[in-house]
């Protein structure tokens, strides 16, 4: 197993002893390769961990990864490394990788490179302790490198992703002359309450609306905060020459409403959407009747 | 006086031009209920598009013109008031009672002659 190392050996005495080792470890880990990336793959299955993905698309990551860890070891620049952890990151997120996942393989590869190591230099504990010496720092660092190019990753992926839902939350859409619906889908907080409020006002304006319906069978739950936000919205649009109906509270949110003694005086609710629209179509005078044969057989 | 009241048929048009002291105020709440008396009028609308504020006391006196008014069969309407003015009266629970509120000068006419 050690016949090339005695080699390596020799040259590595010159002025800068810690170098040389780091020579001698990269040396070390390139003749091993085979070996220790199939004992670092055998202990990522072990661990089920990367549970997603497949044992090919496993190996071949971990043959990557592996090229990239020895390199990052041996010129001390992690920027190769790190391009490289950022695309992987690219590339496992939208397939459900936990941050955890990645921070166990990583460091699983630090324990086989270790045990290795150990294994090699037993005999002597002395240039064991100057290898691990040589050899921690830079793992630990190649090691915080990946994890942090994981979660930044993922963290510029959750900030992508709440700009697009902040974008498409709070549809303003006109059905009729005066008339507005602005259907809400999904929690709402004091922040998302204040743009729809926002939102709301430009909408009568730019509309001219006189009655708005506010849907709210998609909201999940509603706080103290959000309650007045709502409850401000209302008197928002009362100020501006609109009436507001809420319609789909559901019974858990009616009770919290009702438990919270927020002020539903000015409120008008109606019990689903379809009959806001059509309690709002009799306030504007619209009369809406159905013309031909083309009526379904079942009315409901 | 930062305010022009004009008589339209049965009715009065009271526009406000810029920001309104506490006096001026005043000024227009008397000037409007006189002239509603003078010219027997129906019905009156106040435009408040110029106003980036309406405190408590100015909302206190458009709810008194409203009350007066009623009260000798004309109707008030307040319009004009802007999104940011409505979410600030809202946060501050001021409110135009007795007052009706339209979007602007011509949705209040149409409110008026409906």
């Amino acid at each position: 197993m050690e016949n090339a190392d005695s080699a390596v050996d020799g040259v590595a005495q010159p002025h800068d002893p810690e170098r040389s080792l780091l020579h001698e470890l990269v040396a070390h880990l390139r003749q091993h390769l085979t070996p220790l990336r199939e004992e670092w793959t055998r202990r990522i299955t072990d661990a089920q961990l990367l549970s997603v993905m497949t044992a090919d698309e496993i190996f071949s990551e971990v043959t990557a990864v592996y090229d990239n860890y020895v390199d990052a070891l041996e010129t001390g620049s992690i920027e190769a490394l790190e391009a490289y952890a950022k695309n992987l990151s690219e590339r496992i997120i939208p397939r459900g990788v936990e941050t955890h996942e990645v921070l166990g393989v990583v460091l699983l590869l630090r324990d086989v490179l270790a045990r290795s190591l150990f294994e090699k230099y037993q005999r002597d504990s002395g240039l064991l302790n100057r290898v691990l010496d040589v050899y921690e720092p830079a793992a630990n660092r190649i090691a915080v490198t990946v994890g942090v190019s994981f979660v930044q990753e993922r963290e510029r992926v959750i900030r992508e992703q709440q700009s697009a839902i902040r974008e498409l939350s709070t549809p303003v859409l006109k059905v009729r002359e005066q008339l507005l619906i602005l259907p809400i889908i999904g929690a709402l907080d004091a922040s998302r309450a204040r743009q729809l409020t926002e939102q709301l006002l430009k909408g009568i304006r730019d509309n001219r609306a006189k009655v708005v319906v506010i849907d709210i069978t998609g909201v999940p739950s509603i706080d103290m905060t959000v309650a007045n936000h709502m409850v401000q919205a209302v008197r928002a649009s009362g100020l501006m020459g609109a009436r507001v109906i809420i319609t789909g509270l559901s019974a858990d949110i009616a009770q919290t409403l009702v438990g919270l003694g927020v002020d539903l005086s000015m409120m008008q609710s109606v019990g689903d959407l379809q009959g806001g629209i059509e309690e709002a179509e009799r306030q504007l005078s619209y009369a809406v009747t159905r013309t031909g044969s083309s009526a379904p057989e079942h009315e409901e | 006086m930062a305010v022009s009241i004009l008589k339209q048929g049965d009715y009065l048009i009271a526009s406000v031009q810029s920001a309104l002291t506490d006096t001026e105020v005043i000024e227009l709440r008397d000037a409007l209920l006189a002239q509603v008396a003078k010219h027997r009028s129906r019905g009156v609308i106040v435009d408040v598009a110029a106003l980036d504020i309406i405190d408590s006391f100015a909302a206190r006196s458009l709810t008194t013109v409203a009350r007066t008014n009623r009260l000798r069969g004309a109707k008030t309407v307040i319009v004009g008031i802007q999104p940011e003015v409505a979410v600030a009266m809202s946060q501050f629970g001021l409110r135009l009672d007795s007052a009706y509120i339209a979007l602007d000068l011509e949705a209040g006419i149409q409110l008026l002659t409906a």
